[in-house]
């Protein structure tokens, strides 16, 4: 398996001030083994997790969902809803953890705020003209002021895959800079669509950029393109952040989103985290799950481990 | 010229229209073949694809439906050595065949017969109509083989059910090979479910899942275990079809009991306006 080396590199905090020197730096990451990241994710999901171990799996997985609904038809209702599952995921249960946020359009944040307040659920909002990201700078940038205006602590935000793609990472660095600056205090994920950037060296590369630009987060997916997030793309991920912090000893969590529908997949992602960067990455504060159906899946498990029968989803709220 | 090996079959579970060993990687020896030994979770992944095919065969036309029996009866006719060889009289498999034809025929008479119009004191149009339960898991008796296998599944899928069965532990290969005469019989995947190994592994966990409807414990021989199953089928207000006592007739006329059994009313109010 190649790891990142940058032992050489002092002060990359000032990659950022010319497009030579980004490229430089991102095209000199070493290449990734796609046959070895492919072999050791999938001998990750191999790990036979069971009884107290599972539970308490399950327990942490349900604390670092980010219980997601980005559709055109959201209204109010629907996610004040959401956002009271969030807060008591199984009401059935009192001893159910509540999940690590809520993620919704910006326009919806107000609405999840009135419920969400002070419940220590966080409340993440996707910006920058999500899901494309391809709209004028101002506007994303008015995109994010508006969800932080109105309560959101985190900002999902999409790169700009058509420069990225295009090799102009300056402007994809710039980007992210100046939305990390209207962002203020709210966390700021950065989404890299790995779906549509084709090999895991981009994925590398988009990653380094996204953690040198300053995300406090880097994310797969918007889950609106048919590949969303998978075991070797977060592998890849996962071995930037660890990379990243021994470099300059700044810590940036991963965020796979979309396509993560089971307990099983997500017990599989937990391995990998633990196994290649480690138990301080195991806290929904340095990885999280962007997911809707998943939550349902991981109660019905719950129950089955409390309760000795398997549950159904006829006893869970549909959303 | 080196003298031809024979290629041994593996009698693998039925689920969800595919033929995959037990999760568990277990067999045992019934007629000298390896049969798969299901586990509990091999149960529950039955479940699932049966409650997956649900919305599509309960969503088919009761034609639909009746063409697909009646195209599963013409198969069985057609692999009838297939089941003599395994021991099965050919007057059973005759009378097997019948009987499916006998229940595809109800597909679209049983709403006839067992819904309509209700008459109320009022300007309303009262209509009741049967709909299917849901997910049926059925325990199969241990004899006849495929007669009394025929006559519990057929029933249950005929109103738009769809089931999970456990097969006798004794006489799976039967069961095995009705799986192979659904599964080229345009049945959707997922409509009938056979598992095969111990009944105390799958049946409990079947009786008390809760995503299951109902569960027919026809070919439960011991009565504690047939009152263990039915506690645990309340805990979700399951329908309970219980075991037959050891001389019924499977040659019998059926009635209609066991597709009935298997049914929700919906009953309907409509105004009846000028």
């Amino acid at each position: 398996m190649t790891a990142t080396t940058t032992s050489a590199r002092s002060d990359l905090s000032e990659l950022g001030r010319s497009e030579t020197a980004l490229r430089t730096f991102l095209h000199g990451l070493p290449g990734v083994d796609q046959v070895g990241a492919e072999q050791r994710a999938a001998q990750l999901g191999t790990r036979s997790i069971k009884t107290s171990a599972k539970a308490q799996a399950i327990d942490l997985a349900i604390r670092m969902v980010d219980l997601t609904t980005l559709e055109g038809a959201d209204t109010p209702g629907k996610v004040r809803a959401l956002a009271a599952k969030a807060l008591r995921p199984d009401p059935a249960d009192p001893s159910c953890p509540h999940v690590g946020a809520v993620c919704v359009y910006p326009l919806m944040v107000p609405h999840v705020a009135e419920v969400l307040r002070g419940s220590g659920v966080h409340l993440a909002s996707v910006a920058t003209s999500f899901p494309a990201g391809q709209a004028p700078l101002e506007i994303k940038l008015a995109d994010v002021r508006a969800a932080v205006a109105a309560g959101a602590d985190e900002i999902d935000m999409v790169i700009n895959r058509g420069a990225f793609l295009a090799g102009r990472y300056s402007e994809v660095y710039d980007e992210i800079v100046a939305t990390k600056e209207a962002s203020g205090d709210a966390h700021l994920k950065v989404i890299l669509e790995t779906g549509e950037l084709a090999t895991y060296d981009n994925v590398r590369r988009a990653s380094w950029l996204a953690m040198l630009a300053g995300g406090d987060f880097i994310k797969t997916s918007t889950g609106k393109v048919p590949v969303a997030a998978t075991l070797p793309v977060t592998l890849v991920m996962l071995e930037a952040v660890r990379d990243f912090r021994a470099a300059t000893g700044r810590q940036v969590g991963v965020k796979p989103a979309g396509g993560i529908k089971t307990t099983k997949d997500a017990i599989k992602y937990l391995v990998m985290v633990n196994e290649t960067v480690g138990p301080d990455w195991l806290d929904p504060d340095w990885f999280r799950f962007g997911a809707s159906s998943l939550l349902n899946d991981l109660l019905m498990q719950r129950t089955k481990l409390t309760t000795g029968v398997y549950a159904g989803p006829d006893y869970f709220t549909l959303d | 010229m080196s003298e031809r090996v024979a290629v041994r079959k593996t009698y693998k579970l039925f689920v969800g229209g595919k033929f995959p060993r037990s999760e568990s990687g277990r067999s045992y020896l019934v007629q000298d073949s390896n049969v798969s030994l299901a586990s509990r979770k091999d149960a529950r992944d039955a479940v699932v694809a049966a409650r997956a095919a649900v919305k599509g065969w309960a969503g088919a036309t009761a034609y639909n439906r009746g063409q697909i029996l009646y195209r599963v009866a013409e198969m069985l006719e057609g692999r009838r050595e297939q089941f003599v060889a395994l021991g099965v009289p050919g007057d059973e498999v005759d009378a097997a065949t019948d009987r499916w034809v006998w229940y595809a025929g109800w597909s679209d008479k049983l709403p006839q017969v067992y819904g309509g119009a209700n008459p109320v004191a009022g300007p309303y149009f009262n209509l009741s109509a049967p709909e299917p339960t849901g997910v049926v898991a059925v325990v199969a008796p241990e004899a006849p083989a495929l007669l009394g296998l025929v006559s519990v599944i057929a029933p249950a899928i005929v109103t738009g059910n769809t089931v999970v069965v456990a097969a006798s532990p004794a006489a799976p290969l039967a069961a095995v090979t009705l799986a192979e005469v659904l599964a080229t019989s345009d049945l959707p995947g997922g409509v009938v479910n056979i598992l095969t190994g111990r009944l105390s592994e799958t049946v409990p966990t079947l009786a008390a899942h809760m995503d299951v409807n109902a569960v027919d414990l026809t070919g439960v021989t011991d009565p504690e275990l047939a009152a263990d199953l039915e506690v645990k089928a309340a805990e979700n207000l399951k329908r309970v079809l219980r075991p037959v006592p050891p001389d019924h007739d499977w040659s019998a006329d059926p009635g209609l009991r066991r597709m009935t059994a298997l049914l929700e009313t919906k009953t309907v109010w409509h105004p009846k306006g000028v």
